[in-house]
C-alpha cells in the first residue's frame, strides 16, 4: 500500500477507520483530483489562501469568545482584560484583527483574478453566485467585527456606517432601525451585531461555503479561455500532495506575516466610546469600505432633484448587482471566446476601487 | 372717673402685657386687618396683607398686630388706634425697635427657633448702616426691611428668600452698585460687577454650591463693615486654611500689614478673585509678583525659582500620564503606575498651596517628591512600551521556525517532483 | 553524481525527513502552546474596572482605621468605622484631585491639601470640597474583602 514497512500501526489504524468511515473511497476522489499548470496556475491558491484565513478567523474568533463580553458596559473593559491579563491575548487579538483584513485582502484578488480569467464563465455561475454571497457575508463579518472592541473610533465608524443605508428610499429607515437595534447606535447595536457576527454570519457561510466548495470539487478547476484554446498538450498536476503541499507552503508564510503583524503592528484599543462627545476628526470606515465612503463625498448634494446620497448608495447596489450578473451578461465568455469587453470592465472597477480607496487616505478629511 | 392707684396700676400692668410678645403673639383671632385690607380694592394696602400669608411670621401664628399693634379682633377703623398700640408703618430706628423686640429676646426667640441669634440689633448697631442710622438718622442706610423686606420674610434658607445666598449680591448691589445712591458717601459701586467675574460668584451660581462666599460671608450679616487691612487674611482664612496658615508664617505678612496692604486681597483682589493658575507666579506678564518685584531682588528671583519648580513638576506628570495613558490604549498594563502617578498630582496640588509661604525651600519640599514620582511612573511607561517591543523579539523565534518548516516543505515538493519525473 | 553513494542519498532523505518532522513538530507546539495558555484563566479573574477583591483579611482591618488601595488605576479608601462597619469610597478629593486620607482622630476621612473634611457617608462636610466622595459597595466573601461599584 501507500505506507512504508515500518508504519504497521498506522496501517492498523487506517484500516479501522476504512471499515466505519470509507477512507478509501473519500482518498480516492481525493487523489482523483488534478490541477491544471499553466501560466495563470497561480492565481488559484488564493481561494484556499482565503479559506486559510477564515479558519483562522473561527479559531481566534472562538478564542476570543472565552473572554469577550458583549455589552456597552463591559466590552471595552473585556478586551483590556485580554490584552493585559490574559496570557497571549493581545496574540489571539491582534491575529484576529490582521487576519480578517488580509483575508478581505486575498477574497479581492480570488475575486478578481476569477473575473480576469473567466472562471465564472458557464458551467460555475452558481459557484460564482455562491461567491458573491460569501464577499456580502465576509465585508458584514467585518463591519460587524469592528465594532465589538467598542472604542472610539470603532463607534463613529459604525454610527456613520449604519446611517448610509438610511439613504436607501421607501426601507432605508426601516433597515437602519433593523441593523442599529433601534434608533441610534447603542449597547443594543453591540448585542445585536455581536449575535449576527457570531451566530448568524457563520451559519450563513458555513452554508454558502458548503455550496461553494462542493461546486469547485464538481466542477475542478477552471482554465482560462486562451490556455483551453491552446494546442498544447495540457500539463496537471495531483492535487495531492504536490498542490496541498504548496497550498500548505503559502499558508505558513500567511501565518508567519501574521505574527509579524502581531507583533510589529500590535492591534490597538483607544478610547472607549462615549456616545455624548462629539466625533473625532477624521472618522474613516475599515480600508475596504474606503472607495465607497470616499465616493459618496464627492457626490453633490443633488442630482436632478434626487439626495446625492441616495444615488449613491443606489448605484452601489446596482454595481453589485451588475458584478453578480456577469456570467449571464458575458456571453463571448460563455461560448469560451475572448472577452475583451468584460476585461476591460473588471480593469476599470479595479482602478476605480484603487484609486478612491488612496483618495480616502490621502484626502484631508476636513474637506 | 376717679382712678385711685389700684386701677392706674392695673392699667399700667395691663399695658405692659398688651405691648408683650407673647399678648401680641395670641392676638390672631379674628384677623379683622387682613379681612379689611384686602376688600378695600386698594392695591397699596392689599398687598402687604397678600403677601403676609407667604411669611414665616403668619406660619409661626404671628399677625399684623404683632408688628403694627391695634387691635385684629376690631373691624373698624378704631382697631387703628394708638391708645391699642398702633404704630402705623415705623420707619427709621423704629424699625430695628419692632424687629428687636422679639428678635432679640433669647427666652422668646427660643420657643420658635433655639438655635437662632439674638444678637442681630447689637451687630446691626456696630455696623457702619446702624451707626449711620443711630447717629445721623440717615434715611438712605440699610434697616432690616431693607432686606429682609417687610410682608414675605422667609428664612435665609428657602431660595424664595430676599437673603438667600444667591440673592444677597444682588441685593447688596440694589444700592451699592448705584452711582446715584453712593456718590454722596464716595464709596466706589464697582463691587458687584467685579464679585460677579470672580470664582466664588461661579461657583455659588452657576455650580450650585452654596458654600461659596457672598457679600456677607466676608463682610457680616448684620454688623456688615469692610474688613479692616489686617483682618483679611482672617476672613479668607476661614475656608483658605491650609493658605492662609502659610501665609501668616510668610514674611510677607508682616510686611503687607505694615505697607498698609490688604493681605489676600493684595495679589487675589478683594470682589474680582479669579481662579487661580500658574500664571501668578514669577515674572512673566500675567504675575501678580511684578507688581512689586523684579529679576534683579531677592523676591522676584524666589518667585521665578518657584515658577520654575511648578512648571516643571506640571510637565513631568503631563508626561508620565501621557506616556502611560498611550501603553495603556496599546494594550498594556499600567494600572499599577497609574495609581501610583496619583500622588503626583496631590505634590502637585500641595505645592500650589505651598507658594503661600513664599519661601523656595517649602515649595521645594512639596515638588520635589512629585518629581521623583512622576520620573518613576514615566520610566514605568517607557518600560511598559518596550514590552511591547519584547514580544517582537520573541515572535521573531517562531517566525524563524515557520520559516524553517516552509523550507523544508519546499525542499520536500522539489525531491518529490524530481523522483516524479 | 559520482560521489554520491547510496547511503549519502539515503542520509540525505532521512535528514529532510527528520528535519521535516522537528520543525512541523515545533511549528505546532509554537501554535498550541500560547492556545493552552491562553485557555488558563489568569490570576487576577475579572476586570478591575468594576470590582475589586483586596488581599486583606477583614479580620485585620482594626476599628477606626482606614487604608489605601487600588481600584483600576485609581485609589480608593477602605474605612472600618468606630461602629465596626466596612465602608469604602473613592480617595479622590472631590476639590482638586488629591488623595485623601483617614484620620483615626478625627474619625473621619480628612484631604490635607486644603483641609477638607468627609464625614463616613463621603459627605463632604468642611472646606472646600464641592461635593461628597462616591461610595463603593463592600462585601465579605469568606476571607475577602470585595470592593465593587454600585450598578
Amino acid at each position: 500500500m501507500m505506507f512504508r514497512n515500518g508504519d504497521r500501526k498506522i496501517e492498523e489504524i487506517w484500516l479501522w477507520l476504512d471499515e466505519r468511515v470509507g477512507l478509501t473511497e473519500i482518498f480516492k476522489l481525493v487523489k482523483k483530483k488534478d490541477v491544471p499548470v499553466h501560466i495563470h496556475t497561480v492565481w488559484y491558491y488564493l481561494g484556499g489562501m482565503t479559506l486559510f484565513l477564515f479558519v483562522i478567523q473561527v479559531t481566534t474568533g472562538i478564542l476570543l469568545l472565552l473572554y469577550y463580553r458583549p455589552s456597552a458596559e463591559e466590552a471595552y473593559e473585556s478586551i483590556q482584560f485580554l490584552m493585559t491579563e490574559v496570557e497571549y491575548g493581545w496574540l489571539v487579538r491582534s491575529i484576529h484583527s490582521w487576519a480578517a483584513n488580509l483575508m478581505v485582502f486575498t477574497l479581492f484578488v480570488h475575486l478578481f483574478s476569477v473575473l480576469l480569467l473567466k472562471a465564472y464563465r458557464r458551467p460555475r455561475e452558481v459557484t460564482w453566485l455562491s461567491g458573491m454571497g460569501l464577499l456580502g457575508l465576509a465585508l458584514t463579518f467585518g463591519f460587524t467585527g469592528y465594532l465589538l472592541p467598542w472604542n472610539e473610533l470603532a463607534y463613529f465608524a459604525t454610527r456613520v456606517g449604519t446611517e448610509i443605508p438610511g439613504a436607501v428610499p421607501l426601507v432605508g429607515s426601516f433597515l437602519r432601525r433593523l441593523l442599529r437595534g433601534g434608533d441610534d447606535v447603542t449597547g443594543a447595536t453591540l448585542t445585536r451585531f455581536y449575535g449576527i457576527h457570531v451566530a448568524i454570519l457563520p451559519a450563513l457561510t458555513t452554508l454558502f461555503l458548503g455550496l461553494h466548495l462542493f461546486l469547485v470539487q464538481k466542477h475542478g478547476m477552471s482554465v482560462p479561455p486562451d490556455v483551453e484554446r491552446q494546442s498544447k498538450e495540457k500539463k496537471v498536476m495531483p492535487f495531492f500532495p504536490n498542490f496541498l503541499l504548496r497550498d500548505l507552503v503559502g499558508w505558513l508564510t500567511a501565518l508567519a506575516i501574521l505574527a509579524a503583524l502581531a507583533a510589529f503592528i500590535p492591534a490597538e484599543l483607544g478610547k472607549k466610546a462615549d456616545p455624548f462627545q462629539p466625533a473625532p476628526v477624521g472618522i474613516k470606515p475599515e480600508w475596504y469600505f474606503m472607495f465607497m465612503f470616499q465616493t459618496l463625498k464627492y457626490l453633490p448634494s443633488y442630482i436632478l432633484g434626487i439626495e446625492g446620497e441616495i444615488l449613491g448608495v443606489l448605484g452601489f447596489g446596482l454595481g453589485g448587482l451588475f458584478l453578480a450578473l456577469i456570467p449571464f451578461l458575458d456571453r463571448r465568455a460563455a461560448r469560451g471566446e475572448t472577452s475583451r469587453l468584460f476585461t476591460w470592465i473588471v480593469i476599470a472597477i479595479i482602478a476605480y476601487m484603487v484609486v478612491l480607496t488612496y483618495l480616502g487616505y490621502t484626502v484631508s478629511p476636513t474637506k | 372717673m376717679n382712678l385711685d392707684g389700684f386701677s392706674r396700676l392695673a392699667g399700667l400692668v395691663l399695658l405692659i402685657v398688651s405691648l408683650s410678645p407673647s399678648y401680641l403673639a395670641a392676638q390672631q383671632k379674628p384677623d379683622n386687618c387682613v379681612g379689611c385690607h384686602t376688600a378695600l380694592g386698594d392695591e397699596r394696602l392689599a398687598e402687604p396683607a397678600k403677601h403676609f400669608a407667604e411669611d414665616i411670621h403668619a406660619a409661626k401664628g404671628f399677625g399684623c398686630v404683632s408688628c403694627h399693634g391695634g387691635d385684629a379682633s376690631d373691624a373698624e377703623m378704631s382697631a387703628m388706634s394708638p391708645a391699642k398700640g398702633y404704630i402705623g408703618k415705623p420707619k427709621g430706628t423704629k424699625i430695628v425697635e419692632v424687629c428687636g423686640r422679639c428678635h432679640s429676646n433669647a427666652s422668646f426667640m427660643r420657643q420658635y427657633n433655639p438655635a437662632l441669634r439674638v444678637d442681630q440689633v447689637t451687630e446691626y448697631y456696630s455696623s457702619v448702616h446702624g451707626r449711620r442710622l443711630k447717629e445721623s438718622g440717615d434715611p438712605k442706610v440699610a434697616i432690616c426691611s431693607s432686606c429682609h423686606r417687610t410682608h414675605s420674610i422667609r428664612p435665609p434658607s428657602d431660595p424664595r428668600s430676599s437673603v438667600h445666598p444667591l440673592k444677597v449680591a444682588d441685593l447688596c448691589g440694589s444700592c451699592h452698585a448705584e452711582a446715584k445712591i453712593m456718590a454722596q458717601y464716595k464709596i466706589p459701586t464697582d463691587q458687584l460687577e467685579k464679585y460677579k467675574k470672580s470664582v466664588h460668584w461661579t461657583l455659588l451660581s452657576v455650580k450650585g454650591d452654596l458654600s461659596s462666599p457672598t457679600c456677607n460671608d466676608c463682610h457680616g450679616n448684620h454688623g456688615a463693615t469692610p474688613p479692616g487691612i489686617s483682618w483679611v487674611g482672617n476672613v479668607c482664612g476661614q475656608c483658605h486654611v491650609v493658605n492662609a496658615e502659610l501665609f501668616e508664617k510668610s514674611r510677607h505678612a508682616k510686611v503687607f500689614v505694615q505697607m498698609g496692604m490688604p493681605g489676600c486681597a493684595s495679589c487675589h483682589d478683594n470682589h474680582q478673585i479669579f481662579e487661580t493658575s500658574d500664571e501668578m507666579l514669577g515674572l512673566g506678564e500675567q504675575a501678580v509678583c511684578i507688581r512689586c518685584h523684579s529679576a534683579e531682588d531677592r523676591g522676584g528671583k524666589s518667585a521665578a525659582a518657584m515658577r520654575t519648580m511648578i512648571d516643571s513638576l506640571r510637565k513631568e506628570y503631563d508626561k508620565a500620564h501621557s506616556i502611560l495613558l498611550k501603553a495603556e490604549h496599546s494594550g498594556m498594563e499600567v494600572s499599577q503606575a497609574q495609581f501610583e502617578l496619583n500622588e503626583a498630582k496631590t505634590a502637585l496640588v500641595k505645592a500650589r498651596a505651598a507658594i503661600h509661604a513664599f519661601s523656595v525651600v517649602v515649595v521645594k519640599k512639596e515638588v520635589d517628591p512629585g518629581l521623583q514620582i512622576s520620573a518613576k511612573a514615566y520610566t514605568r511607561g517607557l518600560k511598559a512600551l518596550e514590552e511591547l517591543g519584547f514580544r517582537r523579539r520573541w515572535l521573531v523565534v517562531s517566525m524563524a521556525i515557520i520559516l524553517a518548516l516552509v523550507g523544508a516543505i519546499v525542499v520536500k515538493i522539489r525531491r518529490m517532483e524530481r523522483k516524479e519525473q | 553524481m559520482a560521489q554520491w553513494s547510496m547511503g549519502g542519498i539515503v542520509d540525505r532523505r532521512r535528514f529532510l525527513n527528520w528535519f521535516l518532522g522537528t520543525t512541523a513538530g515545533a511549528f505546532l507546539f509554537t501554535v498550541f502552546y500560547p492556545i493552552s495558555r491562553y485557555l488558563v484563566p489568569p490570576k487576577v479573574q475579572e476586570s478591575t474596572s468594576r470590582t475589586v477583591t483586596l488581599a486583606l483579611k477583614p479580620a485585620d482591618v482594626k476599628s477606626n482605621t482606614g487604608q489605601i488601595f487600588r481600584f483600576g488605576s485609581q485609589p480608593a479608601i477602605l474605612v472600618r468605622t468606630p461602629a465596626g462597619e466596612l465602608k469604602a469610597f473613592t480617595a479622590v478629593c472631590t476639590h482638586l484631585a488629591c488623595i485623601v486620607q483617614y484620620r483615626n482622630d478625627l474619625n473621619h476621612i480628612w484631604c490635607a491639601c486644603h483641609n477638607g473634611h468627609f464625614d463616613l457617608n463621603g459627605q463632604n462636610i468642611s472646606g472646600p470640597p464641592p461635593r461628597p466622595l462616591e461610595q463603593y459597595v463592600v462585601n465579605v466573601r469568606g476571607d475577602q474583602i470585595v470592593v465593587s461599584k454600585g450598578a
